[in-house]
C-alpha cells in the first residue's frame, strides 16, 4: 500500500507514546542509574563505572544461566520445530476436523503460564501425578525434584507441551495458502512426497516458519515461571535461567548494581533479536505485497 | 516405511487415473478429481489423522489430570491412584467460591485484566490507523521500538517498576498491574490492528472523505466495522497474555490487588499440600480462554505472529 507522507499522524500516535514510555523508558532509565552506580545504603550513590558490567561478563554465575538459557531454547526449537512442521503437514485441510484441531491445539497457549508450572507439577509428581506413577510403575526411577536431568526433560516436555501448536498453528496457515494448482503440477510431474515437501510446501511455510522460530527463540529465551512454578530453579541451580537468577538477584539478593548490569546484557540480546525479527516481518511483508 | 509406499502407490495410483480420465475427455472434471486425489491421497498418506489424533492426546493428558484431581478429596489424590474420581466431590470448588482470599483473587485478576485491554485497544487503535495509513517522520524507528518493548523479558522490568510505582504511591493496586501489562500488551496491540488495518483499502477512507464524512465519523460508522474482527482479536490477545502473566502482577501487589495466579503459588509454598483446591484453582483458570478460543480459532496464529500472518 502506498502511504501518504503526514507528520501529524505523529499526534495519533501519542497516546501510546506516552504510555509506553512511562511504562517501559522510566523504568529502563532506572536499570542504566543502578548499573552505573553503587551504593553504601541510605540512598547515597556515586559512579562506579563499568565496574557492575565486568564483574558481570567475568561472573560464571552469569555465563552457567546464560549457557542453560540458550541449550534450553536450541533443545525445544529443533523438538518444536521439527514436530509442528510434522503436525502441520498431516492436519486435515477441510470438513468438521479442522476447526476441532485448530481449538484443541490452541487450548495449552491459552493456559496462564504459573498453571502450566501446577499442571505439569502435578503431572509429575511420583506421589500423585499419572506421568510420576505410570513411570514408577515401569520401573523407572524418575523424580524430577532432585534429579537434574529429569528435571530438564520434564521442563522441555511441558514447554514442547505448552507452545509446539504455536508453530502447527503457523506453519498450517502457510499450508493452506497453497494453491491445489501447485499439488496438480507436482502430481503431473511424478514428484514423490519428498519433493512435494521440499520444492511446493518448505518454501510456502519459508516465512511462517521464521516467524515462528524468532517467536520461540524469544519467548524461550526469557521464560521464568513455567521452571520457577516446577523446579524452582532446582535442583541446586541446574534449572536456574536467566530470568529466574536475575529476579533472585534483584529482589531476593537485592544486589542492585549486578541485576542492573545483567538486566542490561540481557536486554541488549534481545534487542539484537527483536532487530532481525524486525527485518524477516517486515521485508517479507513489502516482498508479498 | 508405510507412508513411503503409501505414497508409491498412490502416484502409481494417480498416473492411472490420469491416463483414463483423459481419455473419458472431460478435462475440467479430470483436473478437480485430480487435485482432489493429489490433496487426499499424495500430500497425506492414509493414516495421517493418527499424527493429529496423537498430538491432541498428548496435549489433553496432563489437562485432564488437572481436572480429575480438581474432584477428588485429599484423602484420594494422596492415598489411592485412579484414573477418574471414585468418590466426586465439589468440596474443592466450593473452598474456592466461599473463602474470600481465593475468589477474590479471581475479582482482582479480572479487574486489572479488563482494565489492560480497554486501555490497550483503545491507545492502540488511532496508532495502528497511523502506522497503516501514512509515512511520518521516524515512523519505523517507532514500530521498531514498540516491538522491543513486546519483546523485553519482564524480569528486567521487575524491580524498576516496583520503585515507579511505589514513588507513585500505586503498588497493591489494580490499575498499577494495568498499567504495567502495557509494557507488552499496547504494542501488541498496535502491531496486530496495523495488520488487518492493511487489509482494508485505503480507497474506502478516500470514498468517505469525498462523500463528507468528518475523521471520527469515519472512523467510527465506517473503519470500525470494516476491522471489527481484527478489534475482537486484538483485545482478546491483551487479555489473554494479561490474564497469564504473573512475575509482574505478583511483584506490584501485595494483599488488595493480588491476582489469582500469585494466590496458588503462595499456597503451594506455604501450608500448600492442598492439592484438590490448587488443581480446582488452576482449572478455573483455563476457563475464561477455553470459553473464547471458539470464536479466534480462525485467527489465533495471526494473533500469536503479531497480525502478520
Amino acid at each position: 500500500m502506498n502511504k501518504t507522507w503526514n507528520n501529524k499522524a505523529w499526534f495519533m500516535v501519542l497516546p501510546v507514546l506516552a504510555l509506553v514510555a512511562f511504562s517501559a523508558v522510566i523504568p529502563l532509565m532506572t536499570v542504566v542509574n543502578y548499573s552505573v552506580q553503587d551504593t553504601f545504603g541510605n540512598n547515597v550513590f556515586f559512579w562506579a563505572g563499568t565496574e557492575w558490567f565486568q564483574e558481570i561478563l567475568h561472573s560464571d554465575r552469569f555465563w552457567a544461566a546464560m549457557g542453560r538459557n540458550l541449550a534450553f531454547s536450541a533443545i525445544i526449537l529443533c523438538i518444536e520445530v521439527s514436530l509442528g512442521i510434522f503436525i502441520a503437514l498431516n492436519m486435515p485441510r477441510k470438513g468438521w476436523g479442522v476447526p476441532v484441531c485448530l481449538v484443541l491445539m490452541a487450548l495449552p497457549l491459552l493456559i496462564p503460564f504459573n498453571v502450566v508450572g501446577t499442571i505439569w507439577q502435578v503431572f509429575g509428581r511420583i506421589d500423585i501425578g499419572l506421568l510420576g506413577r505410570t513411570l514408577a510403575e515401569l520401573g523407572i526411577a524418575y523424580n524430577y525434584v532432585n534429579n537434574p536431568v529429569h528435571a530438564w526433560v520434564t521442563i522441555i516436555l511441558m514447554d514442547v507441551w505448552h507452545w509446539t501448536s504455536l508453530v502447527v498453528l503457523l506453519c498450517y496457515a502457510g499450508l493452506v495458502s497453497i494453491p491445489d494448482a501447485y499439488y496438480q503440477a507436482a502430481k503431473i510431474d511424478g514428484a514423490s512426497r519428498w519433493a512435494v515437501f521440499r520444492y511446493i510446501q518448505l518454501p510456502k511455510m519459508h516465512r511462517v516458519l521464521l516467524i515462528a522460530i524468532l517467536l520461540r527463540f524469544m519467548d524461550s529465551f526469557m521464560i521464568y515461571t513455567e521452571p520457577f512454578v516446577l523446579t524452582g530453579g532446582g535442583p541446586g541451580n541446574t534449572t536456574t535461567f536467566m530470568s529466574i537468577d536475575l529476579v533472585k538477584l534483584a529482589i531476593g539478593e537485592f544486589n542492585l548494581g549486578e541485576a542492573a548490569a545483567m538486566s542490561i546484557v540481557y536486554f541488549l540480546i534481545i534487542l539484537l533479536m527483536s532487530w532481525v525479527f524486525y527485518t524477516v516481518m517486515t521485508n517479507y511483508g513489502t516482498e508479498k505485497r | 516405511m508405510a507412508a513411503g509406499k503409501n505414497s508409491a502407490a498412490a502416484r502409481a495410483d494417480g498416473i492411472t487415473m490420469q491416463r483414463t480420465e483423459a481419455a473419458a475427455d472431460a478435462a475440467g472434471k479430470a483436473e478437480a478429481a485430480l487435485g482432489q486425489t493429489m490433496l487426499r491421497r499424495g500430500t497425506q498418506s492414509r493414516f495421517w489423522w493418527l499424527v493429529p489424533t496423537l498430538y491432541i492426546l498428548f496435549l489433553m493428558l496432563p489437562i485432564y489430570w488437572l481436572i480429575n484431581m480438581s474432584f477428588k478429596t485429599n484423602t484420594e489424590i494422596l492415598s489411592t491412584f485412579s484414573l477418574w474420581p471414585q468418590d466426586p466431590t465439589l468440596r474443592n470448588y466450593r473452598v474456592i467460591f466461599t473463602d474470600p482470599s481465593w475468589y477474590s483473587g479471581y475479582i482482582n485478576s479480572i479487574i486489572y485484566v479488563v482494565m489492560n485491554t480497554v486501555i490497550s485497544v483503545s491507545v492502540a487503535l488511532p496508532a495502528a490507523y497511523a502506522f497503516s495509513r501514512y509515512r511520518f517522520l521516524g515512523d519505523k524507528h517507532l514500530f521498531f521500538w514498540l516491538l522491543t518493548n513486546r519483546m523485553a523479558p519482564p524480569a528486567v522490568f521487575a524491580l524498576p517498576f516496583f520503585q515507579l510505582y511505589s514513588a507513585f504511591g500505586l503498588i497493591d493496586t489494580h490499575i498499577a498491574v494495568a498499567l504495567a501489562h502495557c509494557l507488552f500488551n499496547v504494542p501488541l496491540a498496535v502491531w496486530i490492528l496495523e495488520g488487518f488495518m492493511s487489509g482494508v483499502p485505503k480507497e474506502i477512507d478516500e470514498t468517505a472523505y469525498i462523500d463528507g464524512y468528518s475523521f471520527p465519523r469515519f472512523f467510527v460508522k465506517i473503519f470500525m466495522p470494516l476491522i471489527a474482527s481484527g478489534v475482537g482479536v486484538a483485545a482478546f490477545f491483551a487479555f489473554m497474555f494479561s490474564w497469564v502473566e504473573l512475575l509482574l502482577a505478583r511483584t506490584l501487589t501485595t494483599t488488595a490487588a493480588k491476582p489469582i495466579a500469585a494466590t496458588m503459588t503462595r499456597t503451594v509454598s506455604a501450608s500448600g499440600l492442598d492439592w484438590g483446591v490448587l488443581a480446582a484453582a488452576g482449572v478455573l483458570t483455563i476457563i475464561p480462554g477455553a470459553l473464547v478460543i471458539w470464536f479466534v480459532r480462525n485467527y489465533i496464529a495471526k494473533g500469536f505472529a503479531l497480525g502478520r500472518v
